[in-house]
């Protein structure tokens, strides 16, 4: 394929700049050519080299992008805009987007900051998850295709000259390797051979897996590692038996080569790198669930160990390894599905034992037939209530207390094996604190009270479990308790669902209980 | 002239490809009026319309009409078989034979005795078994038959597709990286491109006698300028169709599968 001249017209696009030209492809600035509008974001226009003598897989690999780009959709991934005629005229024209990749902080002169390692792998991760849920893998993940967008509202300076602790979300390009669910997969062969770049190909597609999440997972966790030590975890191979390496032998634990790495680090960054996949974190999600939570991280052997694994273990692996051979993957958003990030909102005040029962057997269920489930326990309290003078009523005095509290109420849920955690959080705004957890850590499954969080004032404004279910990004479940305690008691407390109470009222149904306090829901 | 500008006008169109219909009405009613709701233009019906199911007489009928506005029909095992009932009964299949038979008016046996066995449309290639010796009724059922029927398919040098039936599954073959056939599962529903410089094989599965432990209808519908083919799945009134069969007098059986969809 011969350059294109910039000024020159092709299906209705002007061609600009040619912004790089690399082995697999041309790419140009473009424009629409007169007569139609922009579309309010800057263009480009990739062209694959496909002279005679290129590889047919480069042109199939094409083909996979063209199909893949074109149906993804999110700020994760650039917007598609037209694909070229592969018989006549191959090229994908989509959103040109400022910002620097991944490479861009693995070229910093100094160690990175954790803070900044931390936070460019929940970007990483998350993009990752947003792909996944679409039921696409990437299987190419690597620094020259993940960018960074620059800050929200940075114009000034250039995205080059921003700080390295100044970017947005992670954008990922280049889907020539990817694999969708829905379509089939032009790059499987029967012979099964490893599809990937050879540093950060995960072992599963060394055999010729392709559509499994969590190869993606292992390809950040490869990321990671290079940004905590500067070094390639398994090299950079050149044979397919060097890739397969990878199978059976663990990396030099990063702390090892950067001794000021916390140890929940590591601990998230070899999950990642587990040569199982079945070993890693489950989801991408669960990953950026651990890197945004450090405190929680449960710090295995794995994260304080600054030794090399044995020589006999992985002579013990490798025979392991050799009986590790092709299988076919279960559709990513089903996969995905299996491991949820499970929320459940516990009112920090006014909620009765029976709620707070029920709350918990709910939350027992929605985790019951999913071992890989995550259990987030939250709570929001008004930030009215701490007080900078008072030393009882401390920011921190008054986290530890109600954290203190969600761990006891948590406590009957723990299981060896299950992770969950508890956060307090503060906001005026309950609902809108919930929510803003639930999408910062792609929740899965909202749990929360029916009645909860100022039953009171239900008949008259849209309350709490209202809003949350109106604008979650994902499933709520409201729960209504099913005991009422209090009735049993004899006492009737305020907080008690009057229907609910009537059912074993022992003054026979229809009693005084079902006074003014009938709100619309019961 | 006239065959090029059909061609034509032919590409422009969604075709709906439905296969194995069985005598099934109620089933072949709601992949019709699903595929017209999805815009298809074209029909093509590649074979068995008739055979296991209460209604072969109302289905001929309402498929003849559609023959009549431009469909493409084929004939398959079972109209071979229904044509020619054996006399003597050795299988389950045959008892139906001979009351279908019976069903039809010497019309309609007459229609389907001059049907063809393939046709192609320019790019599409339309079969009910498999391309390679298509009167011997091959079943298409692995990536080593699908191989033989495209092979066949390359005395018709412009064709890209080949679409047939007969195994009651829908699978799309297509080619690997290196060239050989791989089976594709179809997710019901998604619009898969099927670009022309590559070559297609596509079992649409079974309108009226699904056997994959879903009952729903299938179908597939080709948009052929936009190059994508979708397969579906339709609901229908399963249990009205078992309960036609039984009332019929038919085997059990050929009750009870619509309704498990086995």
């Amino acid at each position: 394929m011969k350059l294109l001249t910039p000024g020159s017209e092709l299906d209705g696009f002007t061609i600009g700049e040619c912004i790089h030209s690399g082995g697999m492809a041309h790419i140009y600035h473009v424009t629409y050519a007169q007569g139609r509008h922009n579309p309010g974001f800057p263009m480009a226009m990739k062209v694959p080299r496909m002279a005679s003598g290129d590889g047919a897989e480069n042109i199939i690999s094409f083909e996979v992008e063209c199909q893949i780009q074109q149906v993804l959709a999110g700020s994760h991934v650039p917007r598609f805009v037209a694909a070229g005629d592969l018989e006549r005229m191959p090229y994908l024209v989509m959103e040109y987007l400022a910002g620097r990749t991944l490479q861009h902080w693995l070229d910093a002169p100094q160690p990175l900051d954790v803070n900044v390692i931390t936070r460019l792998g929940v970007a990483m991760a998350r993009a990752a998850h947003a792909l996944h849920l679409q039921n696409t893998v990437h299987l190419d993940l690597k620094p020259q295709n993940v960018l960074f967008r620059p800050t929200p509202g940075a114009t000034e300076p250039a995205p080059a000259a921003q700080p390295l602790g100044a970017f947005g979300a992670a954008v990922l390009l280049d889907f020539g390797l990817s694999h969708h669910a829905h379509y089939p997969d032009l790059l499987a062969e029967q012979l099964r051979k490893a599809v990937g770049s050879p540093a950060w190909i995960a072992p599963e597609q060394v055999v010729g897996v392709r559509g499994d999440p969590r190869s993606d997972v292992f390809a950040i966790g490869v990321m990671l590692y290079q940004l905590c030590t500067g070094e390639l975890p398994f090299g950079e191979p050149q044979t397919a038996a060097g890739m397969r390496q990878r199978l059976w032998i663990d990396p030099v634990p990063p702390r090892k080569r950067r001794a000021d790495l916390p140890a929940w680090l590591q601990e998230v960054v070899l999950r990642c790198l587990e040569p199982e996949a079945a070993k890693r974190y489950p989801s991408a999600a669960l990953l950026a669930f651990d890197l945004s939570h450090p405190t929680q991280v449960h710090v295995s052997e794995r994260g304080t160990n600054t030794q090399a694994t044995p020589f006999l273990t992985h002579v013990k692996r490798w025979i392991k390894a050799a009986g590790m051979h092709y299988q076919p993957s279960p559709v990513p958003s089903q996969q995905i599905e299996e491991v949820p990030i499970v929320m459940v909102a516990v009112p920090y005040r006014d909620a009765t034992d029976a709620t707070l029962y029920s709350l918990r057997q709910a939350v027992a269920r929605s985790l019951g037939t999913r071992p890989g489930a995550r259990l987030a326990c939250v709570t929001v309290i008004p930030s009215s209530l701490s007080n900078t003078t008072s030393e009882e009523r401390s920011e921190t005095q008054l986290h530890r207390r109600y954290l203190t509290q969600l761990h006891q109420w948590a406590q009957p849920l723990d299981h060896p094996g299950r992770q969950s955690s508890c956060h307090v959080l503060e906001s005026g705004d309950v609902a809108q604190a919930l929510l803003d957890y639930a999408v910062g850590n792609q929740v899965s499954v909202i749990v929360m009270g029916a009645a909860t969080h100022g039953l009171k004032t239900q008949r008259f404004i849209a309350t709490v479990p209202i809003k949350v279910a109106m604008d979650a990004p994902c499933t709520v479940i409201l729960v209504k308790q099913t005991l009422p305690f209090a009735q049993l008691a004899g006492a009737a407390e305020d907080d008690t669902d009057p229907r609910g109470g009537a059912l074993v009222d022992p003054r026979g149904p229809g009693a005084a209980l079902y006074g003014d306090d009938l709100g619309p829901l019961g | 002239m006239m065959v090029g500008l059909y061609r034509a006008e032919f590409s422009d169109m969604k075709l709906a490809l439905l296969s194995d219909i069985h005598s099934n009405l109620h089933a072949l009613q709601a992949c019709l009026a699903h595929a017209r709701a999805q815009g298809a233009q074209q029909f093509a019906f590649l074979g068995d319309l008739v055979g296991y199911g209460a209604q072969p007489a109302e289905v001929l009928e309402c498929i003849m009409a559609l023959q009549g506005e431009g469909a493409t029909v084929l004939r398959g095992n079972h109209e071979q078989v229904t044509l020619a009932p054996p006399d003597v009964v050795q299988q389950i299949g045959d008892m139906g034979a001979q009351w279908t038979h019976s069903q039809l008016s010497t019309h309609q046996r007459n229609w389907l005795a001059q049907l063809p066995l393939t046709h192609d449309l320019g790019a599409v290639l339309l079969v009910h078994a498999s391309v390679n010796e298509p009167e011997r009724w091959r079943y298409v059922d692995s990536p080593m038959a699908a191989t033989a029927s495209l092979d066949a398919a390359r005395a018709w040098p412009q064709v890209r597709y080949v679409f047939g039936g007969h195994v009651h599954a829908q699978t799309l073959y297509y080619r690997g990286a290196v060239g050989q056939l791989m089976p594709f599962q179809p997710q019901a529903g998604v619009a898969i491109p099927v670009p022309r410089h590559r070559q297609w094989l596509a079992t649409v599965g079974s309108v009226g006698q699904p056997r994959d432990g879903n009952p729903q209808a299938m179908y597939a519908l080709f948009d052929q300028s936009a190059a994508l083919l979708t397969f579906h799945r339709v609901h229908y009134d399963h249990a009205a169709a078992a309960d036609a069969i039984r009332r019929a007098g038919l085997p059990q059986f050929f009750a009870t599968r619509l309704e498990a969809g086995r």
